[in-house]
């Protein structure tokens, strides 16, 4: 078995090509045929293509206990990433160690940015006894060690499973003097066993809320103007947050992000390790008590926050991720009505760009036909925008979405001619969206990097719009919020539609006529 | 180069400053697991596989990812379910470039996500139902999988769930292994017991229950790969050398591996084992129960790959043996050219290593072919055996960590500036902004592969890029 040493000094080749030298494609062959014992090459060609066909997609959807690639994550990880947004913060995950690498893993491979939290590390006699020692020195090590302002509890399903009580180990942790009794250490039961990433967000938030605010009802609370806004999990936090962060500027109005992780997941690169940046400082979430009233930027992400604080006395409003047009007219109505300022001329010359820039592009995005997933708001503010290109959202599907959620979407449909494509499908995964992309095309997904398997199957290219995105780079720091946000999405899919196009008109003397220059 | 690293350095005062921020029960734990390599050290002095202090930010994983992550998900015509909350599955879908090849979704399935995703009735009730019938609908929609595997997550073992009955069960029902494995999350301190728990449900559903193929013909040339996950191909690229060698490799465990491999392994006449700490296990049982020798090997740089093609050589017939001569000497020429091209850029570099299994030892030999120095490692999940081997390849003065805290693997970079740092992806990022080369030394920072001769050249490229890349000299304003 001689071959040349494909492999050069001068020019290195990796995965990429080295793979694709005969001597290792015949190295493939030579393992298939010798060694996998695997199907014929015609019973697999005959099972894909039966993978492709409406009768796999009624078997497909038949399903009641297996999920196949889920568009959610649990609990803890949402919870993690509500606790990053606050100054100073170290969450610290009451249960199995694995969870919080994973955790950390996870998003950091999204933000290409450091994440810290910390483990109680329990194991199994933690899981007969109960960890409440791992708590009483989890606590005063991570203190000690990194030094936060405070540190935010949450739980992984083995500490649920087995009853541990945070608020009374806490407490006790304190008594044993971990942490000063005046340290905070606000906590969040966050179950990986109900909801999903997006729960665990909800939970963290109103944890926080509730060790400054105290739990008990006051719909007498004084009030002052500030305005608070719960921007919920999302990929794009960096540059939304600080687009949000602008436009109240503008607008003069003091807003309070409740969890803002924009300077946290963006720290310089100048030398210096930053272990905590930015983040709502800890005295300005004691004061969000008094605003006149809190925004919920993802209604799916923020319930019992909402309920919460309408208890102290503060008028809430929610919206569904919005982007685009119209939904970001209605944020800006909503800012100046609970502000009594109106909207300024500055973001009104914005739209008028981005009507602008929209008009410019419209023969590109009328009429085509897309399939949206991810978190339930995502879909909902992706699927609004669509329609207002002239697109037509074809298939939306959340794994987190509800019943509820999928009457919402279609009231969303319903309203535009653009939607009488549209169907939501909530509680399904992306093994159900291959079925319906083979069964009821579209020219586009919208997604996350996890859609590339989708791509791959179907060839319909994928637009990465949404958490996580692992196989590109930078998006978050921009935001999709916002007329800017608007149009940095518009941007995006058009990119997409063009590159597409090129790809496919490329064939010297075949295809190559429509090749253009100009579109 | 010298024989010993770090000289000039306190590096016992360095240790000494770091515990300081403990508070005392816990330095006097850490403590034990830290220390600077003696002359002549029979190991590295240090503590291993304890449990993980809490509230520290450990580096390590669990159980379940020792099992599923590591050693059972890239078996790539079996399919692995992730049995319990939608969690564990989610995150460890397609994170670590376990190379195959098929058609994934219908022969295939080795990036895609299986989860029972556990509710609040299934915790209440018992997930044993649910189990049977995700299988079942497994079987259905994916006719031509060749196994079933069940993961178990955390609640799992804590609820009191038959998952073992369930595999027996479905196992007969369809004709086919359905094997569970027990590697719930809180299950011993790491990865590490994952990987043994995998191993033993190897021996036991597997060589226990099944029959290696019908028509396999043995010849005595029959070798396995044993614990290479093909991570970015690595596994390719040593099997072709092992081919090229005149050998057969009849099974590769597990990247790349299918289950018919799995069941054929009891027939090599050698298993060669890479990752010694995620695989011995099974490579003893089957010393012991078939009497199939095993022998540890190194295919990282050119010099430990030479050293191991001669030994593994020297178990078989003077053909061999000649052939891999022949094979050292074809690539010799493609390695001088590497080396000429990249020590000059590389020499004399200080890295420090931090990861799991075989690589904070395997490695080093590579940095020291392209004239790089190794001054601190450490592994994730060692064991005492892992540390017995490791002065073998490092110099006196090398500062050795176990388990590794987040903030003592700052501290300590902060304080030895190494010139790059080989870890893991939650480590990347805090490096590079304190302005410090980085390369991930687990997923081979997305590029790979590493092992073999085609490795290495990459692997000399890539510590090129990181160290000599111009970001580095421009992270300082000038205002």
């Amino acid at each position: 078995m001689s071959h040349p040493v494909s492999q050069s000094a001068d020019k290195v080749i990796d995965h990429f090509t080295l793979f694709r030298q005969p001597e290792y494609k015949e190295l493939f062959e030579r393992k298939k045929t010798e060694f996998e014992y695997g199907h014929s090459d015609e019973e697999v060609a005959r099972v894909s293509a039966w993978t492709k066909t409406e009768e796999y997609k009624e078997k497909n959807f038949a399903r009641e206990a297996i999920v196949i690639n889920p568009t959610k994550a649990c609990q803890p990880i949402g919870a993690m990433f509500a606790a990053q947004g606050f100054e100073g913060t170290l969450p610290f995950v009451h249960g199995s160690q694995g969870c919080v690498a994973y955790y950390r893993t996870h998003l950091t491979r999204h933000f290409k940015e450091p994440n810290s939290a910390v483990s109680s590390s329990m194991t199994e006699d933690a899981a007969v006894f109960g960890g409440l020692n791992n708590m009483i020195d989890g606590l005063a090590n991570a203190y000690s060690l990194y030094k936060p302002k405070m540190i935010a509890v949450l739980t992984t399903c083995m500490a649920e499973v087995i009853g541990d009580d945070l608020s009374g180990f806490i407490n006790n942790a304190k008594n044993k003097e971990s942490v000063p009794q005046d340290f905070p250490v606000p906590f969040a039961h966050t179950p990986a066993f109900v909801g999903s990433h997006i729960v665990g967000y909800d939970n963290m938030i109103k944890g926080v809320l509730t060790y400054f605010w105290g739990t008990s009802e006051n719909f007498d609370t004084p009030k002052n103007e500030t305005i608070n806004l719960i921007p919920g999990f999302d990929g794009y936090a960096v540059g939304n947050n600080r687009e949000l962060k602008r436009i109240a500027g503008l607008f003069g109005i003091e807003m309070t992000i409740l969890s803002d992780v924009s300077d946290n997941f963006d720290t310089p690169a100048d030398g210096e390790y930053r272990m905590y940046d930015g983040g709502t400082p800890l005295e300005a979430t004691k004061q969000a008590v008094h605003a006149k009233a809190t925004i919920s930027m993802q209604e799916y992400c923020t319930p019992q926050s909402l309920q919460f604080i309408k208890e102290k006395g503060q008028q809430v409003a929610k919206f569904n991720y919005p982007l685009g047009v119209a939904a970001t007219d209605e944020l800006l109505l909503k800012l100046a009505e609970l502000s009594g300022k109106a909207v300024p001329a500055e973001l009104k010359l914005e739209r008028g760009r981005l009507v602008d820039a929209i008009a410019d592009s419209h023969t590109h995005l009328h009429g085509k036909r897309f399939a949206v997933y991810g978190d339930p708001d995502f879909c909902l503010g992706m699927s609004k925008f669509l329609m207002e290109l002239g697109a037509e959202p074809v298939h939306i599907l959340s794994t987190s979405g509800s019943k509820k959620w999928e009457k919402q979407v279609q009231k969303v449909l319903d309203a535009s001619p653009f939607g009488k494509s549209g169907k939501a499908y909530g509680g399904k995964d992306l093994w159900h969206l291959r079925s319906l992309l083979f069964t009821d095309t579209v020219d586009y997904i919208i997604g996350n990097s996890y859609g590339k398997y989708l791509e791959r199957d179907t060839k319909i290219p994928l637009i990465r719009l949404t958490y996580p995105i692992f196989d590109r780079h930078h998006h978050h720091r921009y935001p999709t919020w916002g007329y800017q946000g608007a149009l940095n999405v518009l941007v995006r899919i058009l990119d997409r539609i063009f590159e597409d196009m090129d790809a496919n008109t490329n064939i010297v003397g075949e295809t190559d006529y429509s090749f253009d220059l100009v579109r | 180069m010298s024989l010993s690293v770090n000289e000039g350095v306190d590096v016992k005062g360095l240790v000494d400053k770091v515990l300081e921020a403990y508070p005392d029960k816990s330095r006097k734990r850490r403590a034990k697991h830290l220390n600077v390599l003696e002359a002549e050290a029979k190991d590295c002095g240090v503590k291993s596989n304890i449990k993980s202090i809490p509230g520290v930010m450990t580096i390590r994983g669990c159980a379940y990812a020792g099992s599923k992550g590591v050693v059972w998900g890239p078996i790539k015509d079996m399919i692995h379910i992730s049995h319990g909350p939608v969690g564990c599955g989610y995150y460890s879908w397609s994170g670590r470039r376990n190379y195959y090849v098929g058609d994934t979704g219908v022969d295939s399935w080795g990036t895609m996500h299986f989860t029972t995703d556990f509710q609040e009735k299934d915790i209440v009730f018992g997930g044993d139902k649910k189990l049977h019938q995700a299988i079942a609908e497994i079987n259905d929609l994916f006719p031509l999988v060749n196994g079933i595997s069940i993961q178990s997550e955390c609640p799992i073992g804590l609820i009191g769930d038959d998952i073992e009955a369930v595999a027996r069960a479905k196992a007969e029902e369809l004709g086919k292994p359905v094997v569970p494995v027990r590697c719930e999350g809180f299950r011993g301190v790491s990865q590490s017991l994952g990987h043994h728990i995998a191993n033993d449900v190897i021996r036991d559903w597997i060589f226990e229950k099944t029959e290696p193929k019908e028509g396999f013909v043995s010849t005595p040339y029959d070798v396995t790969i044993i614990g290479d996950y093909n991570i970015g191909g690595d596994a390719w690229a040593s099997r072709i050398l092992l081919e090229e060698i005149g050998l057969r490799v009849i099974a590769q465990w597990s990247g790349d591996g299918t289950l018919a491999e799995l069941e054929n392994t009891p027939k090599a006449k050698v298993n060669l084992i890479h990752c010694y700490r995620s695989m011995n296990y099974i490579a003893r049982h089957m010393e012991e129960k078939f009497g199939i020798p095993w022998m540890e090997y190194n295919f990282f740089g050119p010099s430990q790959i030479a050293e191991s093609l001669r030994k593994i050589a020297a178990l078989f017939d003077d053909k061999i043996k000649e052939n891999a001569e022949k094979v050292i000497a074809k690539y010799q020429p493609m390695v001088d050219a590497v080396i000429a091209k990249y020590k000059p850029r590389l020499e004399g570099k200080k890295v420090m290593i931090y990861v799991g299994g075989l690589r904070p030892r395997h490695v080093v030999d590579a940095y020291h072919d392209l004239g790089m120095e190794i001054v601190g490692t450490g592994y994730e999940f060692a064991h005492n055996d892992d540390y017995q081997r490791t002065p073998h390849y490092v110099k006196e003065g090398t500062l050795i960590y176990d388990d590794v805290t987040a903030f003592e693997l700052e501290k300590f970079v902060e304080a030895i500036r190494p010139d790059l740092v080989a870890s893991g992806i939650k480590e990347k990022y805090v490096f590079q902004k304190m302005g410090l080369p980085f390369r991930q030394m687990h997923s081979w920072d997305y590029s790979g592969p590493y092992h073999g001769y085609d490795g290495f050249a990459i692997f000399a490229r890539d510590m090129d890029l990181a160290i000599n890349n111009p970001v580095w000299g421009i992270m300082k304003a000038p205002f």
